[in-house]
């Protein structure tokens, strides 16, 4: 139906709800985030680092909280629930209930001093009650909002009147203790979920002593323990006497793949988590050794396999591959005995901490969400999805997200989130508005003429600073600097509060230069950059010195030099401060068009969700045919085989009339910018557009191993099940052999969908002939998330699985027979087969390179596109304005691929929505008192932005000019022009020589 | 971090007393991104060499590398993006030439022209940046100070 509102409704504030926030919200959209609890962040805010990068988690997450929360077009609703949903997609009324926070969110500054006098002591929820918390509380410290929250089951004041401490000492006098339970109802086109998952509760394993014994912790209270914000400080000891513990066990899949507790599935993220934090663990601390007690190592990821690989090679973490522990019992000192089994003997050994990694299940809110709002859950609880719509619920207009639909990654969740952004955006798209007419920019103060007046923020980064560089002695340092006129240490920088004060001090302290030292410019620097804008500051006044990612980590054992090159470096980002000017950026039009490279699933899904809201697509397809790796599946997914899901997407496409479909087009070239990009494509044609998506897929590898292409009974698994599929496959003994082209030296890296493969294709030969017999030769089987109940059906209907050596793939004799290694066993065994399956890896496209240089975009080490951020920017580029989704990016499922194409389409409608989009504010300017119009610079620029022009005033005069639109700042001009006329605005030459000579102060020291 | 690579990462300039003063030009693309990237893998290096980060190594002028030794640097490193890898599409190209020339140069004010280094370090790099910085500083080291310094 036609739409009535511009709103979306997102229900979660952990990572996933708060993306497609602000997706949806710099598409034009208004937003209300919905968040139950009184603070946003989700359980990613309680991770001390990600695999497979390590980043902090804090750091890379504490950015985008800030940011939604100050996006003008998102209303974030904290300690709020959804009562109901009516109507229809398109105009929904959603009842919320905002649940009495008991402190005014206007007035509280989140000071703290109400919590320090609070008398009553909680256990803190964010801390996994491993540290109490007070009844007044923010969850963590670098909480969004950061406001306080009256816990009423605690507070001595609302349960028996008495106390009131709060009231009395609170500077803004912002408790309200008769707050009331408000309802309230908002009309929205479309919904989105994103409430999260929570982890097993371990106590229902009761052989492993979890809150009985305690040195046993969950995974997530071990996150805690690692981190430099959690009860230890980031110092790893264990809770009974503090000490460090020097033997530390791993027990996988507690709580998952466990029918006994009712959760068969895979939880998909346990494996990584536990090599990370058994690698973290030992960073932390000397000496700790680490044992991962698994069933199968699941590293299907992007470079999660490199990062198994070093977590046992070079960090020496031991890895102990068998049945499931059979129990732990505590011993003198509180120390813990594993019992387990390595195959034919009962082994114990005694370790000091023992750490559950605990599987996920759908949030306790779960069932009551799918009543209150009217979406199915599936058999294990999560909410329903379909392989070929893995965003969608069983509600029109209401989507999903994250870990509520199946237990999942980071950035597959964050993908999704996009994604669903552009599924709910589909539904308001006509009532979008233009960002600009809801901001209210803050007046900027003129600051030319003034005097340098320098307030300087020294982060701690929680330890990762502070651990190695003495912060304090870096903020006396600084105040000693000329024009420096405040300086002070923050544990974070980057969080909610400390942007409040860095804004208050630049009003308190006139300060009209900031700089941060603290981490990288390259994820921060926007950051410090807007909050200072909010200042009335121009956010080119600005500055920061890497004393993280560039000192204290690369530093680690020399904290009195690490402290000296803080001291340096924060005294060269204060010298180049001195010299920095207001900088401007001029509006740029924007093509509200964007091109697909690539006429597969990934592709097709893309342009679809682009042409739902009114833009026009084109689609690149090198081929003669729309398709790609989709035509080569047969066996049915939720009962439609994908090669007949790909025919009908292909007629929808065709019959789209936002969509030109152009077959057998390649990329010539690319060139522009964000917004503005001209792509010549084959014939000679070029299209303009304002965003690109790769999605050209990647193919299957060609095996030369077991006589595949000579011997007819050898065949890939594709071919194996088109022969099904026909009602052509009759033999009786069929051997499957994984990791053909995978896990190898040549593409050393797991292709994720063969051990699913190969399992659903045994059940299908398993069902029509129970008396074949399927042998399943593997290394591990990572039938991940819900797909292990695959592996379980196939094993109930009597599918034969025989581990075979990392290091030792099967081998074909000359008569055809196949001899492989018995892990199990631990002996030879020859079998028969009468049919061969290969189950081949997936390979990068060979013109991946051509198409990446065109783009300027980079590849990842086995030659795939490479994402801007691992973990947050997914489906991004460094390169604004083109994205990437698919095989191009990752071997991946069906559904993956279609998650992460509508997160591709919703990171291009981000741009092709806007009206105009700002040039960078770097670029190069020229003085033209000084140009001489000699012409050295026009042939320098890569961009063509230079031209060198007459001056119509003075005809004898020449003059270079530089095209803004065009520019992009590198600075390559200004380093050839011999007069100096050419500056690089925010790089310029007088910024740079007093970052050298402040670099260099009192020569070679 | 296992022993060994703490063992590996024992300080270098502890026992020689001088260490020499290096300032390293890394690109914002590759580079800077790689130096980030030696950080969160916690690669160890020694301290005496000090980043400024420009948005091309292109935009590197002779001027600032003259200012750097005039100035008392004993060694100035510029990093960039691997040939054809340039975000700028050809800015490395021109650096190249641009420091080729500047070691000629250097050369005729009678300074050792090694110090004055090039090299391509990638975004993903974290690992050759440290042994860039490593072996860098272990060359100037063999040389010995700025000939300015020692005025």
């Amino acid at each position: 139906m036609e739409s009535k509102s511009g709103s979306v409704l997102v229900v979660g504030g952990g990572i996933g709800g708060v993306q497609t926030s602000l997706d949806l919200a710099e598409s034009g959209f208004k937003v209300y985030m919905v968040e139950n609890k009184a603070s946003i962040g989700g359980v990613m805010s309680q991770l001390d680092k990600t695999f497979p990068t390590n980043d902090c988690s804090m750091c890379i997450l504490s950015p985008k909280l800030v940011e939604a929360s100050r996006h003008p077009m998102i209303s974030m609703m904290t300690l709020t629930e959804v009562m109901g949903v009516e109507g229809e997609a398109g105009n929904f009324t959603v009842t919320l209930k905002k649940k009495p926070r008991y402190v005014r969110e206007d007035r509280c500054v989140g000071c703290g001093l109400c919590a320090e006098k609070c008398p009553s002591k909680v256990p803190s929820e964010y801390e996994i009650g491993l540290m109490n918390r007070k009844a007044i509380y923010v969850a963590y410290a670098q909480a969004v909002p950061m406001k306080y929250a009256i816990d009423a089951e605690h507070c001595l004041y609302l349960t028996k009147g008495k106390c009131g401490n709060c009231a009395k000492v609170c500077p803004a006098d912002a408790i309200d203790y008769e707050m009331k339970e408000k309802i309230e109802k908002i009309n929205v086109g479309a919904v989105v979920l994103a409430p999260g998952y929570e982890l097993f509760d371990a106590r229902l394993k009761k052989e492993y002593g979890y809150k009985e014994f305690k040195n046993v912790l969950n995974s997530l209270e071990f996150e805690r323990v690692l981190s430099a914000t959690g009860p230890y400080q980031g110092h790893v000891v264990r809770p009974s006497d503090h000490q460090t513990p020097k033997k530390v066990a791993f027990i996988q899949c507690v709580g998952s793949r466990d029918e006994k507790v009712g959760n068969p599935f895979c939880s998909s993220v346990c494996c990584m988590y536990a090599l990370k934090q058994a690698i973290i663990a030992g960073e932390h601390s000397t000496g700790l050794k680490s044992t991962i007690f698994f069933m199968d190592v699941r590293a299907f990821g992007k470079e999660f396999e490199d990062y198994a690989k070093r977590a046992e090679g070079e960090y020496g973490i031991k890895m102990h591959r068998g049945t499931r522990v059979a129990s732990v019992e505590e011993t003198e000192g509180n120390n813990l005995l594993l019992r387990y089994s390595d195959g034919s003997n009962v082994l114990a050994e005694e370790f000091d901490l023992v750490v559950l990694s605990a599987g996920f299940q759908p949030p306790a809110q779960a069932k009551m969400l799918a009543d209150r709002m009217g979406f199915k859950l599936n058999e294990f609880g999560f909410c329903h999805t379909g392989i070929y719509s893995p965003l969608e619920t069983s509600r029109k207009g209401i989507y999903v997200t994250g870990a509520f639909s199946a237990p999942k990654d980071i950035p597959t969740t964050v993908a999704e989130a996009s994604g669903a952004a552009a599924k709910a955006g589909a539904h308001v798209f006509k009532n979008r508005v233009s960002i600009d007419t809801v901001v209210k920019e803050t007046p900027e103060t003129d600051v030319a003429g003034q005097e340098p007046r320098i307030g300087v923020f020294v982060c701690d980064c929680g330890i990762n600073i502070r651990g190695t560089v003495d912060c304090p002695s870096v903020v006396e340092y600084v105040k000693a600097l000329p024009n420096v006129v405040y300086a002070a240490e923050n544990k974070y920088t980057c969080s909610a509060d400390t942007q409040e004060i860095i804004k208050k001090m630049i009003k308190e302290h006139n300060l009209n230069r900031v700089v941060v030292a603290s981490c990288t410019p390259r994820t921060h620097e926007a950051l410090f950059q807007s909050t200072i804008k909010e200042a009335g500051l121009n956010p080119f006044l600005f500055e920061m010195a890497n004393i993280r990612d560039q000192c204290s980590w690369i530093h680690m054992h020399e904290p009195e030099k690490a402290t000296e090159k803080a001291k340096d470096l924060t005294r060269m980002a204060v010298a180049k401060s001195r010299f920095l000017e207001p900088l401007t950026k001029s509006k740029l039009g924007v093509n509200h068009s964007a091109v697909v490279v690539g006429g597969g699933l990934a592709g097709m899904t893309a342009a679809m969700d682009i042409a739902a809201q009114g833009f026009k697509v084109d689609i690149l397809e090198a081929t003669g045919a729309m398709g790609g790796n989709m035509v080569n599946l047969y066996t049915n997914e939720g009962g439609i085989s994908p090669k007949k899901y790909i025919k009908d997407l292909e007629a929808k496409v065709r019959a789209n009339d936002k969509i030109s479909v152009h077959l057998n087009t390649k990329v010539e070239d690319v060139s522009g910018f964000v917004g503005n990009f001209k792509v010549k494509v084959t014939g000679d044609k070029e299209l303009e557009t304002g965003a690109i998506i790769i999605a050209t897929g990647a193919k299957a590898y060609v095996p030369t191993e077991y006589n595949y292409g000579k011997d007819k009974k050898v065949v890939t698994q594709n071919e194996l099940e088109k022969a099904l599929s026909e009602g052509k496959f009759a033999a009786k003994n069929v051997v499957m052999i994984q990791c053909v082209g995978s896990r190898n030296d040549e593409a050393p890296y797991c292709s994720r969908v063969c051990c699913s493969k190969a399992v659903k294709n045994a059940i299908e030969i398993k069902k029509k002939d129970p008396k074949a017999q399927v042998y399943v030769l593997h290394k591990d089987i990572r039938t991940y998330g819900f797909r292990e109940t695959l592996y379980k059906e196939a094993g109930e209907l009597g599918v034969k699985f025989i581990r075979y050596p990392e290091n030792k793939m099967p081998e074909m004799t000359s008569d055809g027979k196949i001899l492989v290694d018995d892990t199990v066993l631990g002996a030879p065994v020859q079998l028969s087969p009468d049919c061969l399956v290969l189950s081949v890896g997936i390979r990068p496209n060979d013109d991946n390179e051509e198409l990446a240089k065109m783009c300027k975009v980079p590849l990842s080490k086995d030659h795939y596109f490479l994402e801007a951020h691992m973990k947050l920017r997914p489906v991004d580029f460094a390169t604004s304005g083109i994205y990437l989704a698919g095989l191009a990016h990752w071997p991946k499922f069906i559904d993956e691929a279609i998650g992460q194409a509508s997160g591709a389409a919703s990171r291009a409608m981000t741009i092709i929505s806007k009206q105009y989009l700002e040039t960078q504010g770097i670029i190069a300017a020229v003085n033209e008192m000084v140009c001489n119009g000699c012409g050295v610079c026009e042939p320098v620029c890569e961009y063509r932005a230079i031209t060198i022009v007459g001056d119509p005033a003075n005809p004898e005069k020449r003059k270079a000019v530089v095209n803004e639109g065009l520019c992009m700042g590198c600075g390559t001009c200004v380093a050839a022009c011999p007069s100096g006329a050419l500056e690089q605005k925010g790089f310029k030459n007088n910024q740079i020589l007093a970052q050298i000579d402040a670099a260099l102060v009192g020569g070679g020291k | 971090m296992s022993n060994e690579a703490q063992a590996q990462a024992a300080p270098a300039t502890e026992a020689e007393g001088w260490a020499p003063n290096l300032l390293v030009f890394c690109c914002n693309w590759c580079s800077y991104a790689g130096a980030d990237l030696a950080g969160v893998s916690r690669l160890q290096m020694p301290t005496n060499f000090r980043v400024i980060r420009t948005m091309c190594s292109a935009r590197v002028d002779p001027e600032f590398v003259l200012r750097a030794f005039a100035k008392g640097a004993d060694g100035v490193l510029v990093l960039g993006c691997h040939p054809a890898d340039c975000h700028y599409i050809g800015g490395n190209y021109r650096t190249r030439r641009r420091i080729a020339l500047l070691r000629v140069l250097l050369e005729q004010y009678g300074f050792n022209p090694d110090r004055l280094k090039l090299e391509w370090v990638s975004a993903s790099e974290g690992m050759k940046f440290q042994q860039t910085i490593k072996e860098f500083d272990r060359v100037v080291r063999e040389m010995g100070p700025n000939p300015i310094n020692e005025e």
